[in-house]
């Protein structure tokens, strides 16, 4: 049986090398602030009705912001409803995310190598696999990489995803963030295996784990799998292991299936923001006070960001039609036309 | 007798099938600990245990599949799907195997399964949890499909739902699940399958709808009412089998008929229902058959809901249209 170890940069009980220049990890450190910072902001929000259900992220930002700085601008990111902070990492204005919590759709920017949140669990991942495809056929430099967690790993198209992967050597990296939980089922009810990094072996691809609380570590095993996809040594299934410290969504009660202890050894000293900031406090590129600059800054720029998708203009009717078809069918001129016939 | 809403009428059915059948099972995402996302299935799993309150892997076609394989083996299975814009991975195992395997076995199998699901839009959702897809189901053969607008039929329904030995499709419209209470009779009685409900009757004109809808044509029916308009309102309450018999008498009463659903229009159930008045009715009718439907559009992110839903200046003004001679 291979052994399934966690790759580990940071702590003590590290097991590899950190690779990261302190500059590039402070770059780190300062976006996974900013995302902790417009989550919280977000789930304020949606208590004041501002914007409706939200997803928050909180805990998990070592693996949405490590793995998309491992990321060329040309890759292609297929996310799922969690990942707004790699999707910023990748270019996608948090103007955007707001908007689209506010139940506009504007989760992306034209410009950005993205698809829009995938809503229905793993359902994207042959997406991903397809993109891959078609950046080797046409002799691009990138690859694609799809974001799903541990529940994703229960359906169909995550098979199917990673088989066709597998035959077709596309290269596509699937990014599992095992967070514990897919709403109140935990992962021990997704899964007989012990881990779901193995899963990758009956694919014949490459699989690995990674602490997910250790940006650097993830940082490195994304762009490790990024060199092999464009080296043509194949597909790699990443196993990100981390914890979803906040609600499924806002829409969500986690007291009725987990306690408050649960959440201890996620908490803390083990926080991947924490954890990266005593690192960099080491490496002497950090300051005591630095955190708060830092905290306040972010502060500054989600509201600009909030101010500014909350000044977007009202939604019309139109705009419901548009886009359904890139040249619009008469029945759907005739509708539009109805429905603003009966709106004035 | 208690006044509850949809919700409660459910969960009450579902505690007291559980004790009075020991082969009935509740399975599908989060609806053990959790209760279901919509708590339909509060406290089920604390009286009756995990193993007949399944908290399921994350993969619908797994559930039905799963479903299907306990029914056909002797067991009672009710499968939920936790909305009904996630059950398109499962859409297999209903058109190929549960819609099938009475015809292809030649009545030797039967499939005696119960897959419940919340449907439709009007509560905000994030994208893609307001579907309302019924007709993909409506079209499959080998299935019946039954929409509730009203705690007391989703009791009612569900109970034959549970009873009937052929695959049973339950929407729950999300919007109806906490809108109103009524009385809710303690213990079992059923609301046949097959059958509408006349909810409001009336002379001028025929409404037809189902689940939300429901709430949406009463209140325009009770506003023409004002003006001297009776409008029958017809809640067609199962969907697969249609109630010919119901659809044919109203209509031929009235000669006017507006059908009103939120699913999009092209393919919708209202052209269906239009043909089969053809069928049964044509000879009464004083005006064209009309509709009231979503858009041919993606039910969109919450934003532009409220265009897109039916609204009652849409339905009045079709139905003024209708009334004209
Ligand atoms: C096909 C499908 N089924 C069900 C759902 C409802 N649902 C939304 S999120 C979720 C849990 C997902 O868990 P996981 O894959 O671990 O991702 P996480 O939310 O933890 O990031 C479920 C069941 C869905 N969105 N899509
Ligand atoms: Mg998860």
């Amino acid at each position: 049986m291979q052994a399934w170890p966690i790759y580990r940069v940071m702590g003590d009980d590290a097991n590899a090398p950190n690779l990261v220049s302190d500059d590039l990890a402070l770059r780190i450190y300062k976006d996974m602030v900013l995302l902790r910072t417009f989550d919280e902001k977000a789930l304020n929000l949606q208590r004041q009705g501002r914007v409706g259900t939200f997803p928050p992220s909180l805990g998990q930002e070592a693996t949405e912001i490590g793995s998309a700085y491992a990321l060329s601008k040309k890759d292609w990111l297929v996310p799922s409803y969690r990942d707004h902070g790699a999707l910023y990492v990748h270019g996608v204005p948090f103007e955007n995310v707001i908007l689209f919590a506010m139940g506009r759709a504007a989760s992306l920017a034209g410009d950005v190598r993205a698809l829009p949140s995938s809503i229905p669990i793993a359902t994207h991942l042959p997406h991903a696999v397809g993109l891959a495809m078609a950046m080797q056929m046409q002799g691009e430099e990138s690859v694609a990489i799809a974001y799903f967690g541990d529940g994703a790993t229960s359906e169909g198209d995550f098979h199917e995803a990673l088989n066709f992967a597998g035959v077709f050597k596309a290269p596509a990296i699937f990014l599992c963030q095992n967070n514990g939980w897919a709403i109140s089922v935990p992962v021990s009810r997704q899964t007989a295996s012990p881990t779901l990094a193995q899963k990758a072996v009956a694919y014949g691809i490459h699989g690995v784990r990674v602490d997910g609380n250790d940006a650097l570590a993830v940082y490195q095993t994304v762009k490790q799998a990024r060199e092999r996809a464009l080296s043509k040594e194949g597909p790699t299934l990443i196993e990100s292991l981390t914890y979803r410290l906040g609600p499924h969504t806002t829409a969500d009660d986690p007291t009725r299936y987990r306690q408050a202890e649960d959440l201890v050894p996620w908490r803390g000293e083990h926080d991947p923001i924490v954890r990266l900031g005593v690192y960099l406090e080491k490496q002497g590129v950090l300051g005591p006070k630095d955190l708060d600059g830092m905290k306040k800054d972010a502060q500054e720029w989600v509201n600009q960001a909030v101010e500014a998708a909350e000044a977007m203009p009202k939604v019309k009717p139109i705009e419901m039609f548009e886009h359904v078809y890139a040249v619009m069918p008469p029945r759907l001129v005739q509708q539009l036309q109805d429905l603003e016939g009966g709106v004035q | 007798m208690a006044e509850q809403n949809m919700v409660q009428a459910l969960n009450t059915a579902l505690h007291e099938m559980f004790e009075g059948d020991a082969r009935i099972l509740l399975m599908g995402e989060d609806v053990g600990k959790n209760g279901g996302v919509f708590r339909v299935s509060e406290g089920l799993f604390d009286k009756f245990g995990g193993q007949r309150v399944i908290d399921t892997p994350l993969a619908e076609s797994g559930i039905i599949g799963t479903a299907i394989g306990l029914a056909v083996g002797g067991m009672r299975p009710i499968a939920e799907v936790q909305f009904m814009g996630f059950l398109y991975p499962g859409l297999d195992q209903l058109f190929s195997h549960a819609g099938r395997l009475r015809a292809r076995s030649v009545g030797q199998v039967s499939v005696p399964l119960l897959v419940r699901m919340p449907y439709g839009g009007g509560i905000r959702a994030p994208e893609q949890h307001a579907d309302s897809a019924e007709a993909y189901l409506t079209h499959t053969p080998g299935l019946k499909v039954v929409v509730p607008s009203t705690p007391y039929d989703a009791k009612g329904l569900l109970y034959s739902a549970i009873e009937d030995p052929d695959p049973v499709i339950f929407l729950e419209p999300i919007r109806m699940y906490r809108l109103g209470r009524m009385e809710v009779p303690e213990g079992r009685f059923t609301v046949p399958i097959g059958q509408a409900r006349v909810a409001k009757t009336g002379s001028d004109l025929t409404l037809i709808c189902w689940g939300a809808m429901t709430h949406l044509a009463m209140t325009v029916a009770e506003d023409f009412q004002k003006r001297g308009i009776e409008i029958e309102v017809l809640d067609l309450r199962t969907l697969a089998p249609l109630d010919r018999q119901a659809i044919a008498s109203s209509v031929a009463k009235t000669g006017r008929c507006v059908i009103l659903h939120e699913a999009p229009r092209t393919g919708g159930l209202a052209g269906e229902i239009t043909a089969l008045i053809m069928e049964v009715a044509f000879w009464y009718l004083k005006a064209p058959v009309a509709r009231v439907t979503g858009f041919d559009v993606p039910y969109p992110a919450y934003a532009w809901e409220d265009f897109y839903m039916p609204n009652p200046e849409r339905l009045s003004r079709v139905i003024t249209e209708t009334l004209k001679d």
